[in-house]
């Protein structure tokens, strides 16, 4: 048993955070967080020299990590400043490229920008309910249908998108220029896109990947449920430091026992937060990971909105300005859980097995 | 990040497992786990097997008695003792007044109390609580005034838990009550036998006796049943419950729990179906186990900080009062997987008016509104909530 980070995840932390703290600033972060294309080519490429894209590759396939605690770490970083860079897309990608045998270079890089397609309108979330279409036409493959919410696909120049093929679930590359892309950003910030598909042609990269395609989406889910325990813990921390500093009745309002215990219980429930999420990057890749990934992302559903709801009410007016950052916070807390799986979602799954 | 135990620790793991399947008597885990009443006798009993073995001061060191386990090791062993349905090692004596002792006591009273502690000829329960000192314990006013050789003790404990089985009572009394509250408070032992005392029972909530009155009426005891220094006794105080709230998660016990529910789900059946297929139902348990999972990290990382630095934070604060939860939702929903199941009250159950047998119906309302005691004792949820204020938000 060891709770410490191993040496070399310590320094990616570090280095990180001391890298976004500095070059990610709230100001810089909202211009490009709420603009198409969601995107900083020049702070990506930054990244990508610091290692957070490698980190997400194990070392046989080109990178340096790729286990569940390297992506809790860079993802946890940038949740501490809500970075809208679309590192998600590559974190699954990188799942999809491994288990396809396939060459992560460009990838870790960060020359090539993924995004993953996997749902759909009326399968949001369900890997079963994926409608979209492949079929063989001369050498290759072409798909149709529509992928909703791929997250980074306003700037990706590749997709991984998820479509049947003989009924069975493949993996297929479709360059963003091949097709359709609707971009928009996001009310929490970053970027999503519609992808519609008409015949547009697309390489297959894994048959038979029904397996692949959800231990990438427990891949997305640690990272996400990584950057809520960083957006987190940022958020009590400036909630803490305003209650200090505010002052009604002529005294702190730290003073007022009601708000000291509602600070109390989101420090409680991000420390459970921050457990469960430890639980899901050590099982991402073993037989209980899909199990344990649905744990996560309820807690995180459901804590993530108590820390948002409470730092919003215990700031009194000022957290419901854009210009205060608790803002920008409170709604990444809140839509992330809506990404890979909401709370319900994920707690019919943990669920299921109950009646056996 | 490793999440699994060590070699080390997984043998010490199979080492108990082994132990307490070839050493526990099933009389005694049969009535753990069908919540009956757990009799002096039989808690002795235990008591004896496990210092036959070395195993019964888990938190002591070894040159004491104990076993000199790690905080890992602790964890494991009360761990392994709620899946064997074990009964609860009493705590007083262990894991309160000893570690006071070996801390506090001169060489004289660790000689004499910490064996007797062991042996079981001792039992001792706490008078901390007063009727106008709960969770504001320093306004205690049971007085103990020095009178030549002795200590003359006046007053009232309440809350005694056990105390009608008690040899002996350790007491925070008011030593000096000019000096500020904190600072007059003194730390005595005191037989229960001296003339002066009275013990009345408190009958709980679900008509249960584990906790009394005591009054304490010119009680005189010899002058070198003092603790540490005269005045100094909140220092003792606080060390105690630092002890107190070691294993306060209960991860054990909920998981405990969570397989009952899960089992009740299982054999219940409401609209033509399990209830375990009930989705509301079975929503609820989700949350609780997936909370329950989350506590069980959270228990393990307190430990593991404990052990690399050697005594556990404040932040142990988080365990009492999400474990207390998270173990209170899981008696709620036995009780009401149960319906109306639960409502005969213990001792009114018999064969041939149960629904799914003794074990599974006997006791679920009563241990539900037992419980709820978990989030008052030991400092309520409220008061850890204060020392979290301070301690960890520094508000």
């Amino acid at each position: 048993m060891d709770f410490n980070l191993t040496e070399d995840r310590r320094m990616l932390s570090e280095s990180l955070n001391r890298f976004l703290a500095e070059q990610y600033p709230v100001e810089h972060r909202n211009k490009i967080a709420y603009a198409l294309p969601c995107h900083d080519p020049s702070k990506w490429e930054e990244m990508a020299e610091l290692g957070v894209l490698g980190a997400l590759v194990p070392e046989d396939a080109g990178g340096f990590g790729g286990a569940g605690f390297d992506i809790s770490v860079v993802f946890e970083a940038m949740g501490r400043v809500l970075c809208p860079e679309p590192v998600l897309g590559a974190a699954m990608a990188a799942r999809l490229l491994v288990a396809a045998g396939a060459d992560c270079e460009a990838l870790i890089a960060g020359a090539v920008k993924y995004a993953v397609a996997v749902s759909e309108i009326e399968a949001p979330y369900d890997l079963d309910g994926i409608a979209c279409s492949a079929s063989a036409k001369g050498e290759g493959y072409v798909l149709s249908g529509r992928k909703t919410a791929v997250y980074g696909g306003q700037a990706a120049d590749m997709f991984l998108v998820a479509a049947r093929l003989d009924g069975a679930l493949a993996v297929f590359e479709v360059a963003a220029d091949a097709a359709q892309v609707v971009g928009y950003p996001m009310m929490d910030g970053g970027g999503a896109a519609e992808l519609l598909l008409d015949e547009t042609p697309a390489r297959l990269l894994k048959a038979q990947a029904a397996a692949a395609l959800e231990d990438a989406v427990n891949a997305g889910i640690v990272a996400l449920c990584a950057e809520a325990v960083g957006a987190m813990d940022v958020t009590l921390n400036t909630t803490v430091d305003y209650l200090k500093t505010r002052k009604q009745f002529g005294v702190p309002i730290a003073k007022f026992q009601v708000l000291q215990h509602r600070a109390v219980d989101m420090l409680t429930e991000i420390e459970q937060a921050r457990s469960i999420t430890i639980k899901a990057a050590s099982d991402l890749g073993t037989a209980q990971a899909s199990r344990s990934a649905s744990m996560a992302k309820n807690l995180i559903g459901r804590a993530a909105r108590l820390v948002a709801e409470e730092a919003i009410q215990m700031h009194g007016g000022i957290a419901m300005t854009w210009e205060y950052p608790t803002s920008h916070f409170g709604k990444r807390l809140i839509m992330l859980d809506a990404q890979l799986g909401d709370q319900d979602h994920h707690l019919s799954k943990v669920m299921a097995n109950y009646a056996a | 990040m490793d999440l699994s135990y060590s070699k080390d620790d997984i043998a010490f793991r199979d080492e108990v497992r082994a132990y307490l399947e070839e050493a526990l008597p099933t009389k005694m885990s049969d009535i753990v786990r069908s919540g009956g009443e757990l009799t002096k006798p039989i808690m002795e009993e235990w008591h004896a097997i496990l210092q036959r073995k070395g195993w019964l001061a888990t938190i002591w060191p070894k040159k004491f008695g104990g076993p000199g386990w790690t905080p890992v090791q602790r964890h494991i062993f009360e761990e392994e003792c709620c899946r064997a349905y074990a009964p609860r090692i009493v705590p007083f004596g262990l894991s309160m007044l000893g570690p006071v002792l070996q801390k506090f006591g001169t060489k004289e009273q660790q000689d004499y109390y910490l064996p007797r502690i062991l042996s079981g000829e001792d039992w001792w329960c706490q008078g901390y609580s007063e009727p106008g000192a709960g969770s504001d314990l320093a306004s205690l006013k049971t007085r103990a005034i020095h009178e030549g050789d002795e200590w003359v003790i006046n007053g009232q404990k309440t809350w005694t838990t056990l105390g009608q089985h008690a040899d002996k009572i350790f007491c925070l009394c008011r030593t000096n009550p000019d000096a500020k509250q904190q600072e007059g408070i003194s730390f005595i032992l005191v037989d229960m036998k001296t003339p002066g005392i009275e013990v009345r029972p408190i009958r709980l909530i679900e008509g249960g006796y584990e906790v009394n009155e005591v009054f304490f009426t010119d009680v005189r005891v010899p002058y070198g049943n003092l603790v540490g220094e005269v005045d100094k006794g909140w220092t003792i105080a606080k060390f105690l419950l630092s002890h107190e709230r070691t294993g306060i998660a209960g991860v054990g016990f909920s998981m405990q729990a969570l397989e009952e529910v899960k089992a009740l789900a299982r054999k219940v059946r409401r609209n033509g179906k399990p209830l375990a297929q009930d989705p509301l139902f079975a929503a609820r348990i989700a949350k609780a186990e997936i909370d329950l999972e989350a506590m069980k990290i959270t228990n393990m990382r307190m430990l593991f900080k404990a052990q690399e630095q050697g005594a556990p934070g404040p932040e142990t604060s988080i365990l009492k009062i999400k474990g207390t939860v998270i173990h209170q939702e899981f008696k709620d929903l036995a009780r009401r997987a149960l319906g109306p199941v639960a409502a005969p009250f213990p001792g009114h159950v018999m064969e041939g008016n149960l629904m799914f047998g003794p074990e599974d119906t006997a006791h679920n309302a009563a241990r539900y509104f037992n419980n709820r005691k978990t989030s008052i004792f030991g400092g309520s949820n409220e008061i850890q909530r204060n020392i979290l204020t301070k301690a960890a938000l520094e508000l």
